[in-house]
């Protein structure tokens, strides 16, 4: 090897940041990054001047401020009196609640309609194509309109249940009343009620909270008699017999406290303009719902599909080799090699479905979008301010969800050793 | 070391870049260089500002539209309407979308200070109405008690109904909707009880049923509602020229300056109200940077304020208005315009 001076360390020029391999690379990524931050840099202080030409200052203190406008869904308590900030979180929280109620019949709907789509009975695969055709090529907000418009046009008013000879009469032994406003189901009352933890202006019921636990308590009960089960199969070959035992768990404590607080469901009732006593379900939730779950369902049953196709149908014939049958097949080989495909895509589709819920606006639903972008932003003119607010708050939901869901998909997918 | 470098020079980079950027206020000379007015006006409300049959915006509101687009740009006709919701229309006003929100907007104390918008006048003086069936049976807006009832989301009129329920001890299911139409058809297939909004625009919503006999408006008001057109906050010219516009319109009606007689007028009137109004003296639309005949083409258009309310929403129209409040104050209303001198 020949050396020459300052081989090995050679002067640093300027033009190598061009030139030298070595400091090319860092050269672009540093150009890059001035680039990125000059552009970010130009477009908010470019918003702080023109907000500043309108005169207007950015500003939460609105959140503080009396709200004065009603609210029809809310699931914690919530009147035009409270300020602003309440209004977005029970706006929140109607989100929450479509996009988590979404999230779960969406993947019911999605992985029956995926399995179904493989079956080998011509008819029922063909029905599913169909169904998952239609509702993956039509624009979302269409189907939120056009269930609408089903539930308004088709459904009778509450008016037409009044009188001697109505012309609706309600369903399932006088229980429930479908109507183009809501659906009335009918309520659970307590006979001989527990009291009630009040936490801030919203309460938990005793009853509630001696349901939960006492399913919790039959739950631990159930996954240990398993492993007892197991161990004693483990032991000597025979499994004893536990599923009466695991349902009396469950099903004995329900019924005492059912008898205990004398749980019996309140009919609604027509009264003045509308049904009360019982629980009406709000039209513009249930469409969302419908909605959602139909629209993202047709987009998971191919993911379901797609990741059962992936698995090679080795896997399954060594299985049968192997003596196992179909459904333990199923549950044991194929379905936790396919999670691995399902997963990834299926986070997404959670994302897409709790963004999508925004259209809530369409059918009078207020979610976040419909109080703090809508009501709110418009009563208070900070466009700016809840614009922010609310990129924000949907940002870290959707990144919540991402997250917890690469927690499962860590869980499922291939360890490797 | 290295970092603070960088940051530094991004920030004198911020600095430097966004010098050269900076909005500036002159709507007048953005209108006249554009040669079309951007004129903000509802999505569909009958009588106020609808497209008819042709596509043809007619209306209360598109009037005035015309008559700002006249008065500045000498033609009627270039004016583009930008329909607009109750949730879009301040947003689109402050983003400088449109020139002048001309959309049954209420003035109050918050949209005028807060929300930075320039109220120009009162070109319909309105209250907060309720319209239900006939058959429902009920006769006072007090009876509504447990009803559901329809609202525009973003309007005054949310809040108003909020207040009214409060006062009267009163519970309500709102429906939202987001504009005239679909609470046209949410109401339509009784998903509402009632539908609330300004007086007005029940009275024009009734008109385009098919049976507005089964529908009543119920005697209460329950809250004063003065519309008028509304400009950004800030440019004083372009508000000048928006409020003498409304003014010149209601002035005309008082002097009896009519779509008809107005060239006769402008030639041979000796009144000098009349004479300064149509420039025939005293240059009065120099000051605000129009020429001298600016009223004179605002009013030719569709004639004075009367004459609009007469053709698009008065007692002879579908909608069948009276003046009420709307009269000049010399017949017992509210209308009353400044002097022009």
């Amino acid at each position: 090897m020949v050396d020459y001076p300052g081989a090995a360390n050679p002067p640093f020029r300027l033009s190598m940041l061009i030139y030298d391999r070595r400091y090319r690379s860092l050269t672009i990524q540093a150009v890059v990054f001035i680039l990125v931050m000059l552009f970010a840099s130009w477009l908010i202080d470019n918003t702080l001047k023109n907000l500043a030409i309108m005169g207007k200052t950015l500003s939460f203190d609105f959140l503080f401020r009396r709200a004065g406008y009603d609210i029809p869904q809310q699931l914690i308590p919530y009147n035009s009196d409270d300020t602003h900030l309440r209004a977005t979180t029970v706006g929140l929280l109607n989100t929450l609640q479509v996009a988590i109620l979404g999230c779960i019949s969406a993947t019911i709907v999605g992985v029956i309609v995926g399995v179904l789509r493989l079956s080998s009975n011509w008819l029922i695969a063909r029905l599913m194509t169909v169904y998952v055709e239609i509702f993956r090529n039509i624009p979302l907000l269409l189907w939120i309109l056009v269930i609408l418009a089903i539930f308004t046009e088709v459904m009778p008013a509450p008016n037409a249940y009044r009188g001697e000879n109505p012309a609706a009469s309600m369903i399932m032994f006088d229980m429930i009343a479908p109507t183009n406003r809501y659906t009335a189901v009918p309520s659970i009352g307590m006979s001989n009620p527990p009291g009630v933890i009040a936490i801030g202006r919203e309460g938990i019921s005793w009853a509630f909270i001696a349901y939960v636990t006492v399913l919790l308590l039959a739950y631990l009960g159930h996954r240990f008699l398993k492993e007892r089960a197991q161990r004693i199969q483990d032991e000597t070959g025979n499994r004893p017999t536990t599923w009466w035992i695991i349902l009396a768990m469950y099903v004995l404590p329900v019924l005492f406290l059912t008898w205990y607080f004398g749980l019996h469901l309140i009919p609604p009732v027509l009264r003045g303009f509308n049904f009360a006593e019982g629980t009406n379900l709000d039209n513009a939730f249930v469409v969302l719902w419908l909605a959602l779950t139909l629209y993202t369902g047709a987009f998971i049953a191919e993911i379901v599909r797609a990741g059962i196709l992936a698995v090679s149908k080795g896997q399954s014939e060594a299985a049968f080799a192997l003596g196992l049958r179909p459904r333990r097949t199923m549950r044991l080989v194929v379905l936790p090699q396919a999670l691995r495909v399902i997963i990834p895509p299926l986070i997404s589709q959670y994302l897409n479905l709790t963004k999508n819920s925004s259209l809530a606006i369409a059918v009078g639903f207020m979610d976040l979008r419909g109080t703090l972008g809508g009501t709110t932003l418009n009563q208070t003119g900070r466009e700016m301010e809840c614009m922010v607010l609310m990129m924000g708050i949907y940002l870290v939901l959707c990144l919540v969800i991402s997250a917890g869901m690469n927690v499962f998909n860590n869980s499922v997918r291939l360890k490797e050793r | 070391m290295k970092k603070s470098a960088l940051f530094g020079s991004v920030t004198v980079f911020a600095l430097a870049a966004s010098g050269a950027m900076a909005a500036e206020g002159d709507t007048l000379k953005e209108v006249k260089a554009r040669g079309v007015l951007n004129c903000g006006v509802n999505t569909g409300l009958v009588g106020f500002a609808a497209p008819d049959a042709n596509g043809n915006w007619t209306g209360f509101d598109v009037a005035y539209c015309k008559a700002l687009a006249a008065a500045v740009l000498g033609d009627a006709t270039k004016v583009k309407y930008v329909p607009t919701t109750g949730q879009t229309r301040f947003t689109a006003l402050s983003s400088g979308e449109i020139d002048v929100l001309a959309r049954n907007s209420t003035w109050t104390f918050q949209r005028d200070t807060d929300l930075k918008l320039d109220f120009v006048g009162v070109n319909y003086y309105d209250g907060q109405g309720f319209m239900v069936r006939k058959d429902l049976g009920v006769s006072s807006a007090k009876e509504l008690d447990g009803a559901t009832i329809c609202i525009q989301t973003g309007t005054t009129t949310e809040l108003n109904l909020a207040d009214y329920f409060k006062a009267n001890n009163m519970t309500y299911q709102p429906v939202n909707i987001d504009s005239n139409a679909e609470g046209e058809q949410q109401y339509m297939a009784g998903a509402c009880d009632a539908y609330t909004t300004d007086a007005s625009g029940l009275a024009a919503t009734r008109a385009a049923f098919a049976d507005p006999e089964n529908h009543i408006i119920l005697p209460e008001i329950i809250s004063k509602e003065p519309l008028g057109p509304a400009v950004r906050h800030g440019d004083n010219n372009w508000g000048d020229i928006a409020r003498w516009t409304l003014f010149a319109l209601v002035a005309a009606e008082e002097y009896g300056v009519t779509s008809a007689n107005i060239d006769e007028l402008s030639k041979s009137s000796q009144n000098p109200e009349v004479q300064r109004l149509l420039g025939t003296s005293d240059d009065l639309g120099k000051m605000m940077g129009l020429d001298a005949e600016w009223a004179k083409r605002a009013i030719k258009v569709q004639g004075n304020y009367g004459e609009i309310f007469a053709a698009t929403i008065g007692e002879q129209t579908p909608i069948g208005l009276a003046r009420g409040l709307n009269a000049q104050w010399t017949q017992g209303g509210l209308l009353y315009a400044i002097p022009f001198r």
